[in-house]
């Protein structure tokens, strides 16, 4: 097993009819995810992509047995979404939603505390697991089998840290996109207990970027649980200019929290490997392996 | 979307919180009208732009009379005030908020804002305030105070009793604090707010709590809930160049340099903006390119780059993947210079799902642009290009 979902995870799709929805669905059936059918509200009872549509994510859990679901939800409902699914007791969503408002998303945290649905994103890129599954949009081609697992903010640096790892003839355990934005499920100290108690993975990048303080979380946590395994980093927005919204709604500093110095400060503090530049990730993490 | 104060100062007085009586002018004669309409005996005369640090700028100034209020917004008006948070070039200053002044006995801090390590809205207070609190809390931390809000049980009374103790408020003003605390998360939620900055909240010698200046954002992702709100976007603040960016879904912000920049995804843009500053380039702008771009929406943003005259270069750095493919991109910049013309060379790495037919199409079209295998080659070239024509 892999890390939160393999081959035989069953997998909803809500919002499936959607065309987004149906592009990404398409190529994760073809990939290997086991996509047992999707939830589209009024279209109970109709087939798509040769699977059943339900109504509601109880009844397509009721039928299916899935335990995973990938929100394709457009941004006014994706949270109302989040939420059924959350009732329903699905264990694993991914929500790729861009733009849902961050009111919203204090609902969701709400009513994610204490139940035992994890959530990975919304704006996010999803989870893949080379050669065996993938629930998200993230291209699927240059992804490896292998040892390195990757865990990012971002879903375009993801694939050029991929491509960079591959081309050092490494290969990944999994990629999960946390997502871009300030609310969010899964955060990096998730990811890191996952990929340290998983025996699949020998080292972990994370990539980070500047707003919020996911990485000076993952650093308190590496300062008082010490990693087993390296952990090799990278920060985006060194160079971004303060008090600008740069592309994602999370990078955005407030009170001079969250900028790129103070999260590598302490990364390093807590024995994590920054890379220097954007472009030598990969070569760094073959020496971390290396050393 | 960033208000201005007279508009957060409106927004915020539905709700009950209270602020000195004021009124918008566009020229010294409205201004000098609005001091007779208003009262009393000494004025503010304030700039509204989108940015803090007004004061210490020349963008506040006090007047005795209705007379002095019109020469303060002569001197303002029109004028671009430097601060700061604006930039080398300053903004524009198209309109003045008089105000009554108010003498006070103390000033405070008091903001509502998103906490996302606990996924909560929080209320963030100090027990001091006005210009500069910023770098004061951060080089003293523990002066702010914070209070998350349960999102369902709102704003415990006894909870924002405490904070207001904590500021050193008795008697009437301590009554005051917990309406005004309740009072702003209540405008927080009901607005779609991602941050309202109460700096300073003056406290009167009657132990009356007045909101002296507020900065407001409002979430953009929840413009669809506030058809009602739209007309308070005041377009004239943005940069030109990011308002047309803007219109064709693509994320840009202006910068200084003069190496033009187009990338997909927020992450390899901030990215790329931070490998060509370490090689020593200057980047004209952030562009991100968001994944379901069309072909016309890419052609609009390159168009912007191309009609910059600041920059000597254009790195184009698309990983495709997901819903964008590298043919797209190649399509939207080959339609852009047959339009706008093309007088910069462009540096291009197109990795990923298509890279290999986006090169085609622009040799076939004759698009002269050289191809890097990586992003590092890619930043190398672009800065040696960038720095020979600047040079």
């Amino acid at each position: 097993m892999a890390i939160l979902i393999d081959s035989d995870t069953k997998v909803i799709c809500q919002g499936f009819t959607g065309a987004q929805a149906t592009y990404h669905m398409e190529r994760a059936i073809s990939y290997g995810t086991k996509v047992v059918g999707g939830v589209v509200p009024g279209k109970g009872g109709r087939g798509h992509l040769g699977l059943p549509v339900y109504d509601t994510v109880a009844e397509a859990r009721e039928a299916t047995g899935a335990t995973a679901s990938a929100v394709f939800v457009p941004p006014r409902n994706a949270a109302d979404a989040i939420v059924e699914s959350i009732e329903a007791g699905i264990e694993l969503m991914v929500c790729v939603t861009e733009r849902i408002p961050v009111l919203d998303m204090v609902r969701v945290k709400q009513r994610l505390e204490g139940s035992g649905t994890r959530l990975i994103g919304p704006n996010s890129q999803g989870i893949l697991i080379p050669g065996r599954c993938k629930i998200g949009v993230m291209p699927a081609h240059l992804e490896r089998p292998g040892k390195v697992g990757v865990v990012s903010r971002s879903a375009s640096l993801t694939s050029e840290v991929i491509e960079q790892i591959s081309s050092q003839r490494l290969g990944q355990s999994a990629s999960i996109g946390i997502g871009g934005d300030p609310l969010h499920g899964m955060g990096f100290v998730d990811c890191l207990k996952l990929f340290f108690d998983d025996p699949d993975t020998d080292c972990v990048v994370l990539l980070g970027e500047i707003g919020g303080s996911d990485e000076e979380e993952a650093a308190a946590y590496l300062c008082a649980n010490p990693a087993p395994k390296p952990v090799v980093a990278y920060v985006a927005g060194r160079h971004a200019p303060t008090e600008r919204r740069m592309g994602h709604a999370g990078t955005v500093n407030v009170f001079g929290q969250g900028d790129a110095a103070a999260k590598i400060e302490a990364l390093r503090a807590a024995a994590v490997t920054i890379a220097a530049s954007p472009a030598e990730i990969g070569l760094t993490v073959r020496q971390a392996l290396r050393a | 979307m960033n208000l201005h104060e007279y508009q957060a100062k409106d927004l915020l007085r539905r709700h009950g919180v209270k602020s000195p009586a004021g009124q918008l002018a566009r020229s010294p004669e409205e201004a000098a009208e609005a001091a007779r309409a208003l009262g009393g005996g000494r004025w503010a005369v304030k700039a509204q732009i989108h940015a803090g640090l007004r004061q210490g700028a020349g963008g506040v100034q006090f007047c005795d009379a209705p007379e002095g209020v019109a020469e303060a917004a002569r001197t303002l008006l029109g004028r671009r005030l430097v601060t700061p948070q604006t930039g080398a070039k300053g903004k524009l200053v198209r309109s003045v908020y008089v105000e009554q002044a108010v003498t006070f006995e103390r000033e405070i801090y008091l903001a509502a804002l998103v906490n996302r390590s606990a996924g909560r809205v929080a209320l963030i207070a100090a027990g001091e305030g006005g210009n500069d609190i910023e770098a004061r809390l951060a080089a003293a931390p523990e002066k702010m105070l914070s209070l998350a809000i349960d999102p369902v049980a709102g704003v415990v009374e006894a909870e924002a009793r405490r904070l207001g103790e904590q500021l050193g408020l008795a008697g009437g003003a301590a009554d005051q604090a917990v309406a005004l605390m309740r009072a702003l998360y209540e405008a927080f939620i009901a607005f779609d707010a991602s941050l309202i900055e109460i700096n300073p909240l003056a406290v009167t010698a009657a132990g009356e709590l007045l909101a002296l200046d507020v900065k407001m954002v409002l979430d953009d992702n929840a413009q669809f809930r506030h058809a009602d709100l739209a007309g308070l976007r005041d377009e004239e603040e943005f940069d030109p160049a990011e308002l047309e960016a803007q219109r064709y879904n693509l994320n840009y912000v202006h910068l200084e340099g003069n190496i033009g920049v187009m990338v997909n995804g927020a992450g390899l843009a901030l990215a790329t903006v931070d490998l060509l500053k370490e090689q020593g380039g200057e980047p004209a702008d952030f562009m991100d390119v968001r994944p379901e771009a069309t072909r016309a929406q890419i052609t609009h943003g390159f168009k912007l780059l191309l009609r910059n005259p600041a920059i000597d270069a254009i790195l184009v750095n698309i990983y495709g993947g997901g819903i964008l493919r590298c043919d797209t991109v190649a399509e939207g910049i080959a339609a852009a210079c047959k339009e706008e013309g093309l007088r910069v060379p462009i540096i291009m790495r197109a990795a990923g799902t298509n890279g290999e037919l986006a090169r085609k199409i622009l040799m076939s079209q004759g698009v002269p642009i050289t191809f890097a295998q990586t992003f590092g080659q890619a930043a190398a070239k672009v800065v040696e290009v960038a720095g020979r024509k600047a040079a």
